[in-house]
């Protein structure tokens, strides 16, 4: 996007050491930068995040992705402050939610953060209806607003109609719409989701997925999204944070997690991940000037046209059609050439042709 | 004893650290302070006649049903004719049977009141501390297994002997399992959906309202149902101390040996015992149990709401 980024949520620096020494080791740390083997063995201190910076923009979602224990729920719960952090702010719209005092915190919780569960963590005692509400109700609002507001974030996740029913009534997918539902319903700003469709089975967490996606695009919230599936990650996110071991390994848009992973950790992640959607054009071509310079000037008016931004997929449909290269052009001007062995090559992964 | 030589085998023979003698003195310093207890003791003794003749002032058949009633309300229909039932056998025992079971089930009602106002909120806090768990737990053994007759003799010397006397003895030895099964039933809430209710921006009071409070709800009240026994288990003992009702018959048949009063106090207080816990036991179970079902919509408040919905 062109215009200026707008940063809703912005992580500075963020520790969290858990024990009983954690102020001890967070200092040795800073002053002796101890690894965390040996916070471990010298407070008896577990490391659960580790220097995580990030921000994220307006409208923006977010993923971050790790395998369990890697601190990304620990982490996401820095946000909202259920936990406090060793060291380090979180920032939301600019104001320091480590700052707050208990009120401002729980209006910010209740009317400006909404978060969904992995174990969805509905209030067994209460109607589909009373769950959905009860942001507004910790707030005091009245009867008549919560019953609206409730009706309107139940319609959303079409489940009008079960808003009198208890949460065990409800099939496990029935019960996180009900958790998306109680999300939404303050119209907040930011999403939280902690892994919100890892406990569900497979046909049901894409159904869930695809109506996250659709709310998505109708609402914009500005969304930090937690999961352990990098399918789900690149099929949701804008932007994907890598964690391990409590650290922000890398963050980038899932084309670029995909094609330039940073370490072999997050390329050994990536190697089964199709790059058919994710790598376009502008990656794999070689630029036009250098391919005149390589084969000569050549009759182009035959070739097909592509344009930078297409992914792979509409690339192969270009190229099955002829014998002749890809090219790419971009506002009518050449701008690069796709031949058949770097598209091959790029859907393999590699990109050996641009680096000959 | 002091001049006894000092015998290494048994040092316990000659070591003595006056304990009898300090608690003796603390009833001593009670005993010479009873005009600061009277008032107290004077509002407990009223509340206690309040409830007592209110009770008596309720023809026994009248009582009945309205028990019966009660206990289809909150635990079913079967569980009516069986409190019905135990109802009509302690009114047949004897002539004076019913009377006496009201005065007891007084002494009961004031003790369970005074135990949860105070059990309760103790409950909560231990569930809500580890250290205040760990600070009341040995209490709370020591007022279970300490035999009653320890603390009979102090409390009648501050307080003299009398019903208010025997609620106090009560309480001491029912107020335990309340405090432990609200505890228990606090730390038993599923912490996610604490959390939830924390993301949510609940505070500390909402969150027990809101969420502990009602999910503990089940096991608290089988806390309730616990405590609400040990102090009809302990009518007899108090009965010692000049309360009157069923535990009074039975202990004088004791001095009498007289095997058939006997029988009829401890029958009668049976069948108290099973009318109270079972519809006690009804209201532990909770509305997820029942399917859903509000308490007005089931038992004969059902039957009564249901006929004015169909007419209305």
């Amino acid at each position: 996007m062109a215009e200026a980024r707008e940063d809703v949520i912005r992580c500075e620096g963020i520790w969290k050491i858990f024990g009983d020494k954690s102020r001890q080791a967070m200092e040795a740390v800073r002053s002796q930068g101890l690894s965390k083997k040996d916070i471990r063995e010298k407070f008896d201190c577990v490391v659960g995040v580790q220097n995580a910076s990030f921000t994220v923009g307006r409208g923006e979602i977010f993923c971050i992705m790790g395998l369990s224990g890697s601190g990304k729920s620990t982490l996401i719960r820095h946000i909202n402050r259920l936990i406090e952090p060793t060291s380090g702010a979180v920032y939301i719209e600019g104001q320091n939610v480590n700052a707050m005092n208990a009120e401002a915190l729980r209006k910010l919780r209740a009317e400006k953060i909404g978060m969904v569960f992995q174990s969805m963590a509905l209030m067994p005692h209460r109607t589909v209806r009373d769950n959905v509400a009860f942001s507004l109700e910790v707030r005091g609002k009245s009867e008549a607003e919560r019953a609206r507001v409730a009706a309107r974030a139940i319609e959303m996740v079409d489940l009008t109609g079960w808003d009198a029913k208890y949460p065990d009534e409800l099939s496990g997918g029935m019960q996180q719409r009900v958790g998306l539902a109680r999300a939404l319903a303050a119209d907040p700003t930011i999403l939280l989701m902690d892994e919100p469709f890892s406990a569900l089975d497979p046909l049901i967490r894409r159904q869930l997925q695809g109506t996250f996606m659709e709310l998505s695009a109708e609402l914009h919230k500005t969304t930090v999204f937690i999961t352990h599936d990098l399918d789900e990650a690149i099929r949701i996110g804008d932007r994907i944070a890598i964690m391990k071991d409590g650290v922000l390994v890398q963050i980038g848009t899932p084309e670029e997690i995909v094609t330039e992973p940073a370490d072999d950790y997050v390329a050994e992640f990536v190697a089964g991940i199709s790059k058919l959607d994710l790598v376009t054009a502008a990656r794999i071509m070689q630029p036009f000037a250098a391919h005149v310079q390589a084969q000569g000037p050549q009759d182009t008016a035959s070739w097909p046209v592509g344009r930078p931004e297409m992914n792979l997929n509409e690339l192969v449909d270009l190229a099955v059609g002829t014998d002749h290269p890809i090219l790419i052009a971009s506002e009518g001007k050449p701008v690069g050439v796709v031949t058949k062995r770097a598209l091959l090559r790029g859907i393999q992964g590699r990109e050996e042709e641009r680096a000959a | 004893m002091a001049d006894k030589t000092f015998d290494w085998l048994n040092p316990f023979g000659s070591i003595d650290l006056g304990i009898a003698n300090w608690a003796d003195g603390i009833k001593q310093w009670a005993i010479s302070n009873r005009d600061l207890i009277q008032p107290t003791k004077r509002f407990f003794e009223t509340v206690i006649t309040g409830i007592e003749s209110a009770l008596h002032s309720v023809p026994p058949l009248v009582m009945l049903a309205v028990l019966v009633l009660v206990a289809w309300q909150t635990a079913g229909r079967r569980t009516a004719i069986l409190v019905g039932a135990c109802l009509l056998i302690l009114g047949i025992l004897a002539p004076e049977a019913w009377g006496l079971a009201m005065t007891t089930l007084a002494i009961v009602i004031a003790s369970v009141i005074l135990c949860v106002l105070i059990g309760l909120p103790l409950g909560v806090l231990a569930g809500k501390s580890d250290r205040f768990e760990a600070f009341i737990r040995p209490i709370l053994d020591t007022m279970q297994t300490i035999p009653a007759f320890v603390y009979l003799v102090p409390v009648v010397m501050m307080i003299g002997i009398g019903n208010v006397s025997g609620v106090i003895v009560t309480i001491i030895f029912a107020l335990p399992p309340l405090v432990r099964l609200t505890s228990l039933g606090i730390r038993g809430v599923n912490p996610s959906v604490v959390e939830a209710a924390r993301a949510f921006g609940a505070s500390p009071g909402q969150i027990l309202r809101k969420v502990e409070l009602p999910l503990a709800t089940p096991t608290i009240l089988a806390g309730l149902n616990q405590t609400i026994m040990l102090s009809l288990s302990m009518v007899v003992i108090a009965s010692m101390i000049a309360v009157k009702g069923l535990g009074n018959e039975v202990l004088r048949a004791m001095g009498r040996l007289d095997a058939g009063k006997a029988i009829v106090g401890g029958l009668g207080i049976v069948m108290l015992a099973i009318v109270l816990d079972r519809i006690t036991q009804g209201l532990g179970r909770s509305g997820r149990d029942k399917g859903h079902r509000h308490w007005w919509q089931t038992g004969p408040v059902g039957l009564l709401t249901g006929l004015f919905a169909k007419r209305g």
